[in-house]
């Protein structure tokens, strides 16, 4: 088995294969380890206190799961706490606080009967009534939650016996997928006098917070899932300097560290100690047009620019090869019931100059707002555009403007920038949030009645294979007539050191899907 | 009165009226920030609806000048109001931050500043020697590369490959004096070598000023060692502008030194400010703007006081 891997890495060093080819043979490689030695990863070891260097966290985060926004207070989140239901890496629902679920057949009322016997790290025992308080404190209108959104389609939640019971306004295949989001951490009474509490049922209790410094944590005895959690303490460190971040890797104060650079895994993946972990996600970087707003109202010039990006070039320059290429939709294989339902559109200064000409543009030029903050080297690749525009007689011009304001005054304001989108499990979610007509956040105001109703009817749509079919129609539409230009989806790049052993690759979002603490273990 | 005690109460009072005119400055400038606070703390996952009800929360609705007497009049009270991002009591917030600060500060100054005046002396006695040639090239080295690129370096040396120091200096209740000590030791090391040559230089040149006088002359004509020249004779001279230098180094020490705890991931004050300034926390950047004010309009009354003192034609008036 060794071999094998090792022919593996030589053929990614001698550039013969593909990362998704090597992932491929990863696979073949893993299920023969499984089939050889069987207890292979099943025995990990107990103990040792494990560091995370974590950058995005800031002296202003709260412990409050609802107010969590960024990679720091995500990360502490799992440390105390647990959902109802996870998505594991291969898109399946997990059964977590919840024992079972069912749905009646249009999933319009859903039933998660709680698991009983788990405590809160305070003693208290988890009841059926914090479950529907915790939900009910994320719906309220009033409430700051990031959850909100999500929230909005349920109409009523309440306690059958131990059941929570959930009413939606219209059916709803995917409710499981929306309930693992990760501001919904159940927690006494719903958090509602106390949300910053940061009692939960997770595998660490919460030792220290110093916000935007440190978090430490230490073992919870009463663990209600005994197969997670090796770790007698765990760390946390906010690192928010890159380099910092790589050198505390390298020089072993570290043991784990997200968000590193394309720019510089390939260097860091030689350095002794350290391994490199990238696992291809949902997460995708766009130049977003205004499909209501002149020049780009013409799907001519839409077109003309969607064929005028060199999308390869990009993964390769700004992604560092870290990345998989985009097909100006926000959907890619990482997602349950994907179809490639247009073919993939590749640099075609031909057709970009045909449909430019049928735009009818006047040639003045077209102005598209970039900042650092849009995308990391979004800068950088708003000047690749430009010069791929360029050559085939697109006249672009690029207006730096500074991060502060970006997403407040630019993003979703002006009809052509640069912004990125962190994907979501489920297509359904991906669509809602930013293709239907009444989405707050249709960022490229692309108002289709027809793609609204096919959102909707594959929403509630229990046919596997009709609904396959249905968000296939929504990717060709959106393909073809979107605002979306979309190059590429990023790679969550993270790293360990060689010390620790059991990691699992989750393309839900990086450091295994906040699951590395629990996952993990000292080898 | 005094002339002395006359000299310094004018030098207090003006202080603070600069203080206060400060204040006036920043919540002036806090107030013409671009953009919004709401929209800025929930970022991206704003909604119309949770910004109106953090708005309301916030209380944006009160006019400034309300706010800006309301603010002073807490600060009068010691009290200098609740961050709107995370409600954590400002004053306990950010005086773990300040005594962090404080605490880098002090040590890199007690290192930095006898280091720099005795190297200056070592080159005034060696003028125009290679000690005098050794010591000026390698401090205005060190002060011309940027910190964080020396950061950097020293990480890469001490730290990744030698292993000696730990290139986090993240320091947190519960850790004992010595263990704090070496967890700042990398950061000391580059503040130090980043504001030695200013000190140095200028403590070479003071004193290379006052060796032109005649009674300088005479003490070597009396057969004095140089040394003992330099220090006795020269120095008490030229403490004046020494003192100044000294103190602009530590004004920076405390307030500008945000780069290299960005690199050494060190909880002081730049940090906090930084992040609340990202996230428009008004009343943190106020409090922090102020007190950035006080500690320097403080420490350039302390180098007025000391150059008013060590002039004898003041403290002896006929």
């Amino acid at each position: 088995m060794k071999d094998d891997l090792a022919k593996l890495i030589d053929q990614i060093d001698a550039a013969r294969l593909s990362r998704r080819g090597f992932m491929g043979g990863v696979a073949a490689v893993g299920a023969l380890a499984t089939m050889r030695a069987p207890a292979f990863a099943a025995d990990p070891n107990k103990g040792g206190t494990l560091k995370l260097g974590l950058g995005g966290g800031e002296t202003t985060d709260t412990m409050d799961p609802g107010l969590s926004d960024s990679p720091v207070p995500f990360s502490v989140g799992r440390q105390w706490g647990d959902t109802i239901v996870n998505v594991t890496p291969g898109g399946e629902i997990e059964m977590r606080l919840a024992e079972s679920m069912s749905s009646d057949p249009e999933g319009k009322v859903w039933t998660f009967n709680i698991r009983q016997g788990v405590k809160f790290h305070d003693g208290s025992d988890m009841t059926v009534d914090d479950v529907v308080a915790t939900f009910k404190r994320h719906s309220d209108e009033n409430s700051k939650s990031g959850a909100l959104g999500i929230m909005k389609g349920i109409a009523d939640i309440k306690a059958d016996g131990n059941a929570v019971v959930f009413t939606l306004t219209d059916g709803n295949a995917d409710l499981p997928y929306l309930l693992s989001d990760y501001h919904l951490i159940v927690q006494p009474k719903g958090g509602v006098d106390n949300p910053n509490a940061a009692i939960g049922t997770g595998p660490y209790k919460v030792v220290s917070v110093d916000p935007g410094v440190r978090y430490a944590f230490e073992k919870n005895a009463d663990d209600w899932d005994t197969t997670r959690g090796h770790y007698d303490a765990v760390e946390i460190l906010v690192i928010n300097d890159a380099t910092a971040r790589t050198s505390a890797l390298q020089s072993g104060q570290v043991h784990m560290i997200n968000r590193i650079d394309p720019k510089v895994a390939k260097l860091l993946a030689r350095a002794p100690g350290v391994e490199v972990k990238n696992v291809s996600g949902r997460g995708h970087y766009v130049f977003i047009m205004h499909t209501d707003t002149a020049p780009f109202d013409n799907n001519d010039l839409r077109l003309a620019l969607k064929f005028a990006i060199n999308r390869v070039e990009m993964v390769d320059k700004i992604l560092d090869g870290y990345g998989g290429v985009g097909n100006d939709t926000p959907i890619n294989a990482a997602y349950p019931l994907f179809s490639q339902a247009a073919p993939q559109r590749v640099y075609d200064i031909e057709k970009a100059k045909e449909h430019y000409a049928a735009s009818g543009h006047d040639g003045s030029p077209i102005e598209l707002i970039v900042a650092d903050t849009a995308f990391p080297g979004a800068v950088d690749a708003a000047a690749l555009f430009q010069q791929s525009a360029e050559a085939a007689g697109i006249p672009l011009v690029i207006k730096r403007v500074p991060d502060d304001g970006y997403w407040s005054d630019v993003w979703n304001v002006k009809p052509f920038c640069a912004s990125y989108w962190g994907g979501r499990p489920v297509q359904d979610q991906m669509w809602s949030t930013a293709y239907l007509s009444t989405a707050d956040w249709n960022d490229t105001k692309f108002k289709r009645e027809d793609v609204d109703a096919l959102i909707l009817q594959a929403r509630s749509e229990t046919d596997v294979a009709v609904r396959t079919e249905l968000y296939g129609k929504i990717y060709k539409i959106v393909n073809e007539e979107g605002g979306v230009i979309c190059p590429m989806f990023n790679d969550f790049i993270d790293a360990h050191s060689d010390k620790v052993a059991g990691w699992i690759e989750n393309p839900n979002y990086e450091m295994s899907g906040g699951f590395a603490s629990s996952t993990t273990w000292f080898a | 009165m005094h002339p002395v005690i006359k000299l310094v109460a004018q030098r207090l009072a003006l202080g603070l009226l600069l203080l206060f005119a400060a204040s006036v400055l920043i919540f002036i400038g806090t107030q013409i920030l671009p953009g919004d606070v709401a929209q800025s703390i929930l970022g991206q996952s704003a909604t119309p609806q949770s910004l109106a009800n953090l708005r309301a929360e916030l209380g944006l609705d009160v006019p400034a000048p309300v706010r800006y007497f309301n603010w002073l009049a807490g600060i009068m009270h010691g009290d200098l109001g609740k961050a709107l991002t995370n409600g954590q009591d400002i004053a306990t917030a950010m005086g773990k931050r300040l005594g962090n600060t404080l605490f880098l500060a002090s040590c890199a100054a007690v290192i930095a500043v006898p280091a720099a005046i005795l190297l200056g002396l070592i080159a005034v006695r060696y003028q125009g020697r290679w000690p005098d040639r050794v010591i000026s090239t390698i401090t205005l080295a060190t002060v011309s590369v940027p910190e964080f690129l020396l950061g950097y370096i020293a990480v890469y040396f001490l730290s990744v490959q030698l292993r000696w120091f730990p290139s986090l200096a993240t320091v947190y209740d519960g850790m004992t004096f010595g263990e704090k000590l070496y967890a700042v030791s990398m950061p000391v090391l580059v503040l130090v070598l980043v504001v030695l040559g200013h000190m140095m230089r200028m403590t070479r040149a003071a004193i290379l000023n006052v060796m032109q006088s005649a009674y300088v002359e005479t003490a070597e004509l009396k057969g004095l060692r140089k040394f003992t020249i330099i220090a006795r004779h020269a120095f008490p001279n030229a403490i004046a502008p020494v003192v100044n230098v000294v103190m602009i180094n530590l004004a920076y020490l405390v307030v500008g030194v945000v780069v290299v705890e960005v690199v050494f991931v060190y909880p002081g004050m730049g940090q906090y400010l930084v992040d609340h300034v990202s996230k428009r926390d008004v009343p943190v950047v106020q409090a922090c703007g102020l007190v950035f004010a006080a500690v320097y309009i403080g420490l350039n009354l302390v180098a007025d006081v000391v150059s008013i003192l060590a002039n004898p034609r003041l403290r002896h008036p006929k």
